[in-house]
């Protein structure tokens, strides 16, 4: 079953709009297109409403461009999830930083066979 | 594709490749996510097409001349004014079809496309096909779409580039005086702002 994409994420403008080419979402590395998937996965899992994700997304584009605005669009993106998941305790900031220093060192690399 | 990048990466990966990478690990393994169905989110948001905007646009300016003035005049703007942009510095440029006129769309080099007010092109709108004979047979190619145009009609082909996009603004089928803009808007169709095909009247639409 393929989920139907929502107008409320498809359509967000402003300073939230996702990057599009011709109409097409634009993903400069496939970690962004699995950053966006999550994100919205959770959504739909009913982990929050799709509308704090987005204030979390602006909140950091507002911190972004008053340090002179240079963040590409989905490390903010991922940074807006790291926020909200923190926040509701769904992970916890040493359970993040100890797999991603896992992922880091080589010390696990199990089955993320999205990178190319 | 995986197992044949295990353990040699061949460039590090950034920051923030690590950091989705981990947090993606551990929504799966507390059972909130699975891969599977990111990939499903991420090909739908791909292919979605969009709203047709256009077709409001088009409604609008078949109910109201002024607002038809201003968008054959200066179309980005106009189209503006209903809420639609964001392509990106491009301009749209909107054409008219009429009795004598017909236009149509193409761009010869790639795909571009007046996407804030269509969505995503179709596919054959892409194709190599249509990209080259539409400019040198339309009249053919338009036969294909099930569009017969007699001697009359002067059909004029637009090559859509990265700085100007075009969009046709189809003819108001007879038989549709009676119906409101929103009702309009439903019968008019993608390809008919692609130029061809034109907009059914209301007995003849499905």
């Amino acid at each position: 079953m393929t989920p139907e994409p929502s107008p409320e994420i498809s359509e967000m403008e402003g300073a939230a709009a996702l990057p599009r080419k011709n109409g097409e979402l634009v993903f400069e590395a496939p970690w962004e297109g699995r950053a966006f998937g999550i994100a919205v996965a959770l959504n739909e899992q009913g982990l929050y409403p799709w509308r704090s994700f987005r204030n979390s997304l602006v909140d950091r584009t507002v911190t972004d461009d008053a340090a002179g605005g240079i963040t590409p669009y989905y490390e903010k993106w991922l940074a807006a999830l790291e926020t909200l998941l923190l926040q509701q305790g769904v992970v916890s900031a040493a359970e993040l930083a100890t797999r991603t220093e896992q992922y880091a060192t080589g010390a696990r690399d199990d089955d993320w066979d999205h990178e190319d | 594709m995986s197992g044949d990048h295990h353990g040699h990466h061949p460039e590090p990966e950034s920051p923030a490749a690590l950091r989705a990478r981990a947090i993606e690990s551990l929504l799966v393994e507390k059972g909130l996510i699975s891969t599977d169905a990111i990939d499903l989110i991420v090909r739908a948001y791909e292919q979605d097409i969009g709203p047709m905007n256009g077709a409001r646009v088009v409604a609008k300016a078949w109910t109201d001349s002024a607002y038809k003035d201003r968008l054959l005049t200066d179309g980005t703007d106009a189209i503006a004014e209903l809420g639609y942009g964001g392509n990106q510095g491009a301009e749209i440029v909107v054409l008219e079809n009429t009795a004598t006129v017909h236009n149509v769309v193409v761009c010869t080099l790639c795909s571009c496309y007046p996407w804030p007010v269509l969505g995503l092109p179709p596919s054959w709108y892409k194709s190599a096909p249509y990209r080259s004979r539409v400019v040198r047979e339309p009249r053919s190619v338009l036969r294909e779409f099930g569009l017969e145009l007699g001697p009359e009609v002067e059909v004029r082909v637009w090559d859509s580039t990265a700085e100007v996009r075009y969009m046709v603004l189809p003819e108001r089928p007879a038989g549709a005086e009676s119906l409101s803009e929103p009702e309009l808007a439903a019968l008019v169709t993608r390809d008919a702002m692609i130029g061809v095909v034109k907009v059914q009247a209301p007995a003849l639409a499905r």
